[in-house]
């Protein structure tokens, strides 16, 4: 295979440096807190890598992760699949089609604190529009105390802020398939399921893996919205990792397993983008 | 560390260790970016599932010996000496052979 030219490197080392002072150094520091016990300000013990092992040992943090990777799951299943029928379901062209880009778009321009508390009112059981709809038909709802009614308030509550992202990007790859294709697809004589399985969802694929590439990396980010609705509980229910380690770090002022928790996070992540990137680089290959 | 450390650095609360690990960071990165210039990698596929350059393999080797380690010390109460040196075989393969 022929050598690949690097030298075009060089033209992003400004960015580089600038990445250095606002990412490195900050990650040089929490590895520093990782290998320390930090006392005060001016006392520190080295401990090496006992940070690590007591956070790989930690049960409460297994309970993090998993509830993160099932949270994650459960979003992709649930926003992939209702994002591209919500495309596949919009109008081509006209004023219906603008009109549904911009109603779309409402949700992801909400702040996120500001959708935790929308949805915190929404699902009470009192005044809440949802909690009390569910009531009076008559459902046992109560999003503070039970876990399973907490998780399907904030895993709604994600759905809705987020699937016109997925609606959005569907949306756009759709467009980009050009009209010879379906001119071609009608000579043939193709019903609408063969339509949308060999024409449509092919060409999505790009799009598809940009969308659960975004989908995935934010939700296991998740920090604000279950936040502001449940705070983590009813006890540690819809607790998830960026809250664990808030919770370590600010709540607990554990400094140490807090910065040794930040680097696997770190390290979980990495490996998921490393993947993830892969699969659209093989994606891209493939067309 | 810290009485000698400056005070416009001293909140990033230096330790030796950490001081090499980077040291040994920074001098591999040094290293890549000269061979690089001296003989501009050729991507291939080894024993690894995917076409990689030589900077993708140390990526790939440095997960595998970051992962490694903490499965050790997570896993086992033996010496995190041992995940360390399992982890670098790992890395030295992959650099080769993936």
């Amino acid at each position: 295979m022929k050598p690949l030219n690097q030298k075009a490197w060089l033209m992003v080392l400004p960015v580089l440096l600038c990445v250095a002072f606002s990412a490195v150094l900050p990650l040089m520091t929490v590895v520093n807190y990782s290998v320390q016990d930090i006392l005060s300000p001016t006392q520190k013990v080295f401990v090496g890598l006992e940070w690590f092992r007591d956070v790989m040992r930690d049960p409460e943090l297994h309970g993090a992760l998993w509830r993160q990777v099932v949270f994650s799951g459960c979003v992709l299943l649930i926003q992939v699949p209702l994002g591209m029928a919500v495309a596949l379901a919009m109008p081509a062209q006209g004023w219906r089609a603008s009109m549904t880009l911009v109603l779309l778009a409402l949700p992801l321009l909400v702040p996120w604190n500001v959708v935790g508390t929308v949805w915190q009112i929404f699902a009470r059981e009192d005044i809440g529009l949802l909690g009390q709809g569910l009531s009076r038909l008559g459902f046992d709802y109560h999003y503070a105390s039970d876990s399973g009614d907490a998780w399907a308030t904030v895993l709604l509550m994600d759905v809705w802020h987020w699937t016109p992202l997925v609606a959005l990007l569907c949306y756009a790859g759709l467009r980009a398939i050009p009209e010879a294709y379906y001119q071609a697809a009608r000579i043939d004589g193709a019903s609408r399921y063969a339509v949308f399985r060999y024409l449509q969802l092919p060409k999505l694929r790009g799009v598809l893996l940009i969308a659960v590439l975004l989908r995935l990396m934010d939700s296991f980010m998740i920090y604000t919205e279950p936040f502001v609705l449940t705070g983590g509980g009813p006890g540690n229910a819809t607790t998830f990792l960026s809250q664990y380690l808030t919770q370590k770090a600010v709540g607990q002022f554990d400094l140490g397993p807090a910065a040794a928790f930040s680097l696997i996070y770190f390290l979980i992540i990495l490996v998921m983008c490393f993947l993830l990137f892969n699969l659209l680089k093989q994606a891209e290959d493939s067309r | 560390m810290d009485d000698s450390t400056p005070p416009l650095f001293a909140w990033m609360a230096w330790t030796p260790p950490v001081v090499v690990f980077f040291s040994t960071i920074a001098v591999m990165l040094l290293v890549m970016t000269v061979w690089e210039f001296r003989s501009p990698t050729v991507a291939r596929r080894g024993l690894l599932p995917l076409v990689t350059t030589r900077g993708d393999r140390l990526f790939i080797g440095l997960l595998v010996l970051a992962w490694t380690v903490l499965a050790w010390i997570g896993l086992s109460d033996w010496d995190p000496r041992g995940g360390l040196l399992t982890g670098l075989l790992a890395l030295v393969a992959i650099l080769r052979w993936g």
